[in-house]
């Protein structure tokens, strides 16, 4: 086990490896920060002409309740797609990621935060999530010791994974990690 | 059938690894029972009043007699020497220990099973006309598609954490024997204007405690759009389906609460969407390579008259009323689709024992070609059995009880596990299917009722599909008292309707005597033996069922 995996500091997981968070959240009322900051849906949309005169790189938060639809037309202004997981057992924002690569090519990079479980993010990662905001401290264990529960046979296409994938025999379909 | 390949192997295998990984780890406690259960619920294992249950899912109730073998050994090894079929073309072990279920799972590989999305809010198994391929009334054989449903549902990414669990079924006949109006999609194949293969597609239909019939969203959606078209209802459930509260999270009450005008608007929206990016688009060679595992068993030819059939008719009323009930028309002349009623009279629905799933995997391979299936009615299936040998196969069920000739008779019951098992239960289903089954069971007064569908189920979740029954029972808690409600007309055919409550719930004690009075009822006003209890129900409203029950005050 690395230092870095033990160090709380570094909460995303990203590329196999636990890295910082450079980002910052502005909330409803706070100014924005200088650097890479995040800001909710509305806010961006609300503010976006007087955001683009900002000298750093533009996140925007969804929530799986929130259209990603209305982000589409502004995706090449966005660095990070932050998409909320409340529980789980939640697949909203699986839908949604989905929509950002396949639907709007969105090719920056996609978050998921909230209830971020070891079992969902090899699932997480075939539906176009590159990085996971992991809280849970058995998840960060298990990831840690370079556990990943994938089920390396893929029946289906989604056109958006993030990892490497080859067809594997001659199904239109099947698909393994290459 | 459908055969696995290296990459279907592959996929069980590794998944069964991960499995007995996790079971280790609950088996030393690294793992709480908290942590492990959504763990446990991808594969299929519950945990039950008693004990934890495995639900092995049997695709589309196809089985061959290899696979129905090693259920009898797995019944044997691990369990009480039975398994439980269900009403969603499954099969149930109540009493495995956790400890043993890896080893399960690796007999069940052998024989290309497995217990994956039977549970959870995923696609579960897809259900079909459990006498596909082999009915004389159809089109084409539903069981290739729903093949093609299960393949590209298994372990969907996007679709494996929906609002609620998710129930596809396929029927390939215009008489609908898959019940697909009570399913959350159900899909009739159909020809089109050009005379090619497609679909009806319907939405929303389901039991549970909010009973709905399924709104028709396509009248004919070409096969090559089957899961573009899928994928779309798919993602509009998964993002606007409700939330907040299980018992209104199913696609029927999004399709309620949206109006089915607009969710169709939503649907054929994300559709062309789907369809533009063609990579969900079904090649014609895929539909062809899967239709092949299903290439209608080869028969030798034989005369539409067996004389050895109607010498065994004549001669026994037993065997008579067996080839009348139980017997159905086959595509072939000369051969019938044979339903082995798993509802002696007096014992439990669906439940067969080891030597009775050895017994009929033998049948199944001297007189059917090796294939079995699964009802949801909760019976079994011999789908290829020429008329000649009918009187041997007879013969043979009967020495292990399972020559039964009811299906679809008063005493077919269908009934869940209820309190005898289910956490969830307020009521007994199993002794009162017993207690029924015995009060009606003469053949006599089984053929002078006709056809009659009872379904039970032991509490609101609707597991028994009471709801479709031409005669429901449901079990409620009255005051701490198992009481049973029941409901009249209630069908899940291609004229699908729910059942209506006739009135306040009768205790254990009264319910049987209810139900004879509903039946009796039934006998005296029916316009002739050639009306049914269905159709007899349809036509005299509840009234008269009432005055019988309980009085005209
Ligand atoms: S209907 Fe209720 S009692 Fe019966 S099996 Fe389902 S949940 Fe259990």
């Amino acid at each position: 086990m690395t230092t870095e995996t033990t160090d709380a500091e570094l909460t995303i997981w990203r590329d196999g490896r636990f890295q910082a968070d450079e980002w910052t959240r502005a909330a409803e009322d706070e100014a924005v920060a200088d650097g890479p900051a995040i800001l909710p849906l509305e806010r961006f949309l609300a503010e976006r002409d007087a955001l683009v005169s900002r000298n750093a790189p533009l996140g925007v938060s969804v929530e799986p309740n929130e259209a990603i639809e209305e982000l589409a037309p502004h995706l090449d202004r966005v660095a990070l797609v932050t998409l909320n997981f409340p529980k789980y057992s939640d697949g909203r924002s699986s839908s949604s990621a989905r929509l950002l690569r396949e639907r709007y090519g969105y090719v920056g990079e996609i978050r998921a935060v909230g209830d971020v479980l070891i079992d969902q993010m090899p699932l997480m990662r075939r539906c176009g999530f590159d990085s996971f905001a992991v809280t849970n401290p058995v998840t960060r264990k298990q990831l840690a010791e370079g556990q990943w529960p994938d089920v390396p046979f893929y029946y289906q296409p989604t056109g958006s994974t993030q990892q490497a994938e080859v067809p594997a025999g001659t199904r239109p379909w099947a698909r393994k990690p290459s | 059938m459908y055969r696995y390949d290296e990459f279907d192997h592959g996929f069980v295998a590794a998944r069964v690894d991960q499995f007995r990984d996790q079971v280790a780890r609950r088996l030393t406690g690294e793992l709480t029972e908290d942590q492990f259960k959504p763990l446990r619920l991808m594969n299929g294992v519950y945990l039950q009043l008693h004990a934890y249950m495995l639900r092995i899912a049997i695709p589309y109730g196809t089985l061959s007699s290899k696979q129905l073998r090693m259920l009898g050994h797995i019944a044997r090894t691990y369990d009480r020497g039975y398994g439980h079929f269900t009403t969603r073309q499954n099969l149930q072990f109540n009493w495995p220990a956790l400890k043993d279920i890896p080893a399960v799972l690796d007999d069940l590989a052998k024989v290309e099973m497995h217990a994956l999305q039977t549970s959870g809010n995923c696609i579960r198994n897809v259900t079909t006309d459990h006498f596909a391929g082999a009915a004389a009334d159809e089109i084409t054989d539903p069981r290739p598609y729903a093949e093609i449903l299960r393949q590209w549902s298994s372990i969907h990414p996007e679709f494996s954490f929906l609002p609620r669990k998710f129930k596809i079924a396929v029927t390939g006949a215009p008489k609908d024997r898959a019940a697909i109006q009570v399913h959350d999609i159900g899909l009739e194949l159909k020809r089109g204007p050009d005379g090619g293969i497609g679909f009806a597609v319907y939405v929303g239909g389901g039991q549970g405690r909010t009973p709905m019939i399924a709104h028709k969203v396509r009248d004919y959606l070409a096969e090559e759009d089957l899961l573009a078209y899928v994928e779309a209802i798919m993602r509009v459930y998964n993002l606007h389906g409700r939330r907040d509260n299980k018992y209104k999270a199913r696609i029927k009450i999004l399709v309620h609460e949206t109006g089915a005008e607009e969710i169709t608007r939503q649907i054929e929206a994300e559709f062309v969407e789907v369809r533009k990016t063609e990579l969900l688009r079904l090649p014609d060679s895929e539909i062809e390579r899967i239709t092949a595992y299903f290439a209608p068993p080869v028969l030798a030819e034989k005369p539409a008259r067996s004389s050895a059939f109607e010498a065994a008719k004549a001669d026994s009323a037993a065997f008579a009323d067996f080839a009348t009930y139980n017997v159905t028309p086959h595509k072939a002349a000369g051969y019938g689709v044979v339903t082995i009623s798993l509802k002696p009279i007096g014992g439990i629905p669906g439940d067969a024992t080891d030597v009775q799933m050895e017994a009929i995997a033998d049948l199944a391979d001297a007189y059917s070609q090796g294939e079995i299936r699964v009802s949801h009615e909760q019976n079994l299936v011999l789908p290829h059995v020429a008329l000649d040998d009918m009187p041997a196969l007879y013969a043979k069920l009967a020495e292990h009880g399972l020559a039964t000739g009811n299906a679809g008779l008063v005493t077919d019951i269908i009934a869940c596990p209820g309190l005898d098992y289910c956490a969830l239960a307020n009521a007994r289903s199993i002794p009162l299917a017993q207690d029924l089954s015995n009060r009606f069971g003469s053949p006599e007064r089984q053929k002078e009722i006709g056809e009659l569908k009872i379904k039970i189920s032991g509490c609101i979740n609707a597991c028994g599909h009471h709801h479709v029954g031409h005669i429901g029972l449901l079990g409620v808690d009255r005051r701490g008292e198992e009481v049973y409600q029941i409901t009249l007309g209630g069908s899940g055919d291609e004229t699908a309707s729910v059942g209506t409550l006739v009135g306040p719930g009768f205790k254990t004690e009264e319910v049987v005597d209810a139900v004879e009075t509903v039946v009796d009822t039934y006998l005296k006003l029916r316009e002739g033996p050639d009306e049914p209890f269905l159709a007899a129900v349809r036509r005299l409203g509840q009234q008269p069922f009432k005055e019988a029950l309980y009085g005209t005050a």
